[in-house]
């Protein structure tokens, strides 16, 4: 891998040429708040620190998102017939995506594999990540399998050090980026040092001891499912859904059809398993119509069931459900909780 | 991406309703003979029974519906359809002619080709769940020699709530297979068997020995139909039924169809009763 010692003009440079023919974005904080929000190279300084309230999926998978268009004037020839919409848009480059971020993009697109409309979002945007300095108190992604210094997920990987930034090129998206500086800029075997000190400090992070992944994985589907604290965790949970719109990977959605004066289109938006509507047949039979039985769908969604069939958790401890829930439901004792079953 | 690109797992084939029959005497159940607009899509079509496509109205949305019709019946589809919300109501108002798009075929079928293959085979049906059966009976027969005994019980509350009258009268003239057409309550005119299919089933299902059972109907009757076949031997990896919950994507992705960790829509909705009772009981 490819490291660069990038100095603050050089970065300036870069967001400059950037610029010119894609769109750039970064976490920046306003009214106490941090946001996703289009940058102009020229006022930026730097990212926000922390994640953004919203997560990354608001990039990946937007809301609500157009999938096929149609006519209904019976006129038409092609009336009732949809097409796909698809438009590719401008390259747009994310600047300071969080390591958890970056790589609930990786996450979820395991279940999207197939998915056409993810993956032109996935190949017009390139993630210039930022390793974290500093993991706020509700973030654990050291748990999920990721790291603070973790790069999975980004194009490129920039870790603030004195004087500047040290940069991993991780892709050949990422080389390109790069241009000139990536055969100018080489780090020194010193500043090589650095960030592998800075990383082996980063795997030392707070947690269970071994994967929880693949601890979860072992145990028995049945026994974690009966576990009895899953009635304690359901009388509190008000089936809000802010856990799940929130969450980077929640990927829940919802289909539905449009129609204005004779143009139609077929749209998705995020939808979340703890509303009783979502899994309710039309004859009214609901087969998680009781919360506890949604509550819990949706830990073993990320904990059990996504493990089972593609490995990792489908959690990257952003710490966000923590953070807003109204009742103070934490993602963390229930992953203790689940652990200790035996 | 062109319009052609049927890569799109989201974008439904064309196609028209081509005729429509009215299955039952309350008029809920609507047979939908469905051609597809395209020659290429039509002949290039094929699906195992048991698998499921998403109906498509542009303008109300899509609804999973077992495939009724053999994928030995060549150049259209048939589904029948049952009303009962938004877009099944929408779909009977609609008439010959009509646009309907077609997404699929989805979902993984009854293993016809693999596991049930030389065995003697029972199917079970309850109310309008016996479509994709319908579609699993006419491919048996279209392969006779591939399979041992069949045997087929199928039940509705009234006659004028069977679903396919023609094509039962003729199956019950085969002599090679076995028909057994229940109601359930006694009725005017109607002079077959009258019982509940679960008690029919106990009297008539064969030895369980190298044989698999089919079963789809209301969860209540796949109730009580296992302890009869249970006393007789049967076990729950011989037993085959398929499932339903509610869908969106049909592919697997937006989460509303999981019943623990499996998806109906892609690892079903067929699945062996052995594979179901290891799951939560949430369909
Ligand atoms: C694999 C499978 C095969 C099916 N085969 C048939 C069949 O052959 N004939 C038949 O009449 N019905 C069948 N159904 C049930 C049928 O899909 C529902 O009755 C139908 O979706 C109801 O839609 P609606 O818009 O009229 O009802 P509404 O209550 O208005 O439903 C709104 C939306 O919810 C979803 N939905 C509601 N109920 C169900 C349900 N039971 N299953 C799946 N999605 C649901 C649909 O996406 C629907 O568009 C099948 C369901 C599944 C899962
Ligand atoms: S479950 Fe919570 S901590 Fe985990 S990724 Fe989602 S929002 Fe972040
Ligand atoms: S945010 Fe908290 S209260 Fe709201 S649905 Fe999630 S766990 Fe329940
Ligand atoms: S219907 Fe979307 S996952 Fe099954």
């Amino acid at each position: 891998m490819k490291i660069l010692k990038l100095d603050n003009s050089d970065l300036k440079t870069l967001l400059t040429r950037w610029n010119e023919t894609r769109d750039l974005f970064s976490p920046v904080e306003g009214n106490g708040k941090v946001g996703w929000q289009r940058i102009e190279p020229l006022a930026f300084n730097e990212p926000a620190e922390g994640v953004p309230r919203a997560s990354i999926k608001v990039f990946f998978f937007p809301q609500p998102e157009t999938l096929l268009e149609y006519s209904t004037r019976s006129g038409d020839r092609d009336a009732y017939v949809p097409r796909p919409a698809m438009g590719k848009g401008r390259e747009r480059i994310i600047l300071g995506v969080r390591p958890c971020d970056a790589r609930s993009v990786m996450l979820n697109s395991l279940p999207f594999a197939n998915d056409p409309y993810f993956k032109v979002r996935k190949d017009t945007t390139l993630i210039v990540g930022f390793t974290c300095e500093r993991p706020c108190s509700t973030c654990f992604c050291s748990w999920t399998g990721g790291s603070p210094m973790g790069t999975e997920g980004m194009d490129i990987a920039m870790t603030k050090i004195e004087g500047g930034y040290l940069a991993a090129v991780l892709s050949e998206k990422g080389k390109e980026l790069l241009g000139h500086l990536h055969d100018t800029k080489e780090a020194s075997p010193e500043e090589r040092k650095q960030l592998e000190a800075l990383r082996k400090q980063a795997q030392k992070g707070t947690g269970p001891a071994g994967s929880p992944a693949e601890i979860l994985r072992k145990k028995a589907l049945m026994d974690l499912y009966n576990a009895t604290f899953w009635q304690k965790l359901a009388d509190s949970c008000i089936n809000c859904g802010a856990c799940t719109f929130l969450c980077p990977t929640c990927y829940c959605f919802d289909i539905q059809d449009e129609t204005v004066k004779g143009k139609g289109r077929r749209i998705r938006y995020w939808d979340s398993c703890m509303f009783p509507l979502f899994t309710q047949h039309a004859s009214g039979h609901n087969p998680r119509g009781q919360k506890i039985q949604r509550v819990r769908n949706r830990f073993m969604h990320k904990l059990k069931y996504f493990p089972e069939r593609f490995g990792p958790l489908s959690c990257v401890g952003c710490g966000r459900c923590i953070r807003e829930c109204p009742v103070n439901i934490d993602i963390r004792e229930v992953m203790r909780d689940l652990l200790s079953i035996q | 991406m062109k319009n052609t690109d049927q890569k799109n797992p989201y974008l439904p084939y064309p196609g028209r309703i081509d005729a429509i029959t009215i299955e039952t005497e309350d008029q809920n159940l609507k047979t939908y003979r469905i051609i597809l607009e395209k020659p290429e899509d039509m002949a290039s079509w094929n699906h195992i029974p048991g698998q499921f496509a998403m109906l498509s109205l542009a303008g109300k949305g899509e609804i999973p519906i077992g495939i009724a019709s053999s994928p030995t019946e060549k150049g259209h589809l048939l589904f029948t359809v049952n009303r009962a919300g938004v877009v099944t109501t929408a779909l009977h108002k609609m008439d010959v002619g009509a646009r309907i798009g077609i997404r699929g075929p989805l979902g993984n079928g009854f293993p016809v080709d693999e596991g049930l293959k030389g065995k003697n085979i029972v199917i079970i049906a309850g109310g309008f769940a016996f479509t994709t059966l319908r579609a699993t009976l006419i491919y048996m027969l279209a392969h006779r020699q591939d399979y041992g005994k069949i045997t087929v019980i199928y039940g509705a509350r009234t006659p004028g709530m069977l679903l396919y009258k023609e094509e039962l009268k003729a199956w019950s003239q085969r002599d090679d297979m076995e028909m057994f057409v229940t109601i359930d309550q006694d009725a005017p005119g109607w002079d077959g068997l009258v019982g509940f299919v679960p008690t029919i089933a106990g009297q008539v299902a064969p030895s369980p020995e190298n044989s698999a059972a089919l079963i789809c109907g209301p969860p209540i009757m796949i109730k009580f139909t296992m302890p009869p076949l249970e006393k007789i031997g049967w076990t729950d990896d011989q037993v085959y039924l398929s499932l339903e919950n509610r869908m969106k994507c049909g592919l697997g992705v937006c989460g509303h169809c999981n019943v623990g960790p499996v998806y109906v829509c892609k690892d079903g909705p067929v699945f062996t009763r052995a594979e179901v009772q290891k799951l939560p009981v949430e369909f």
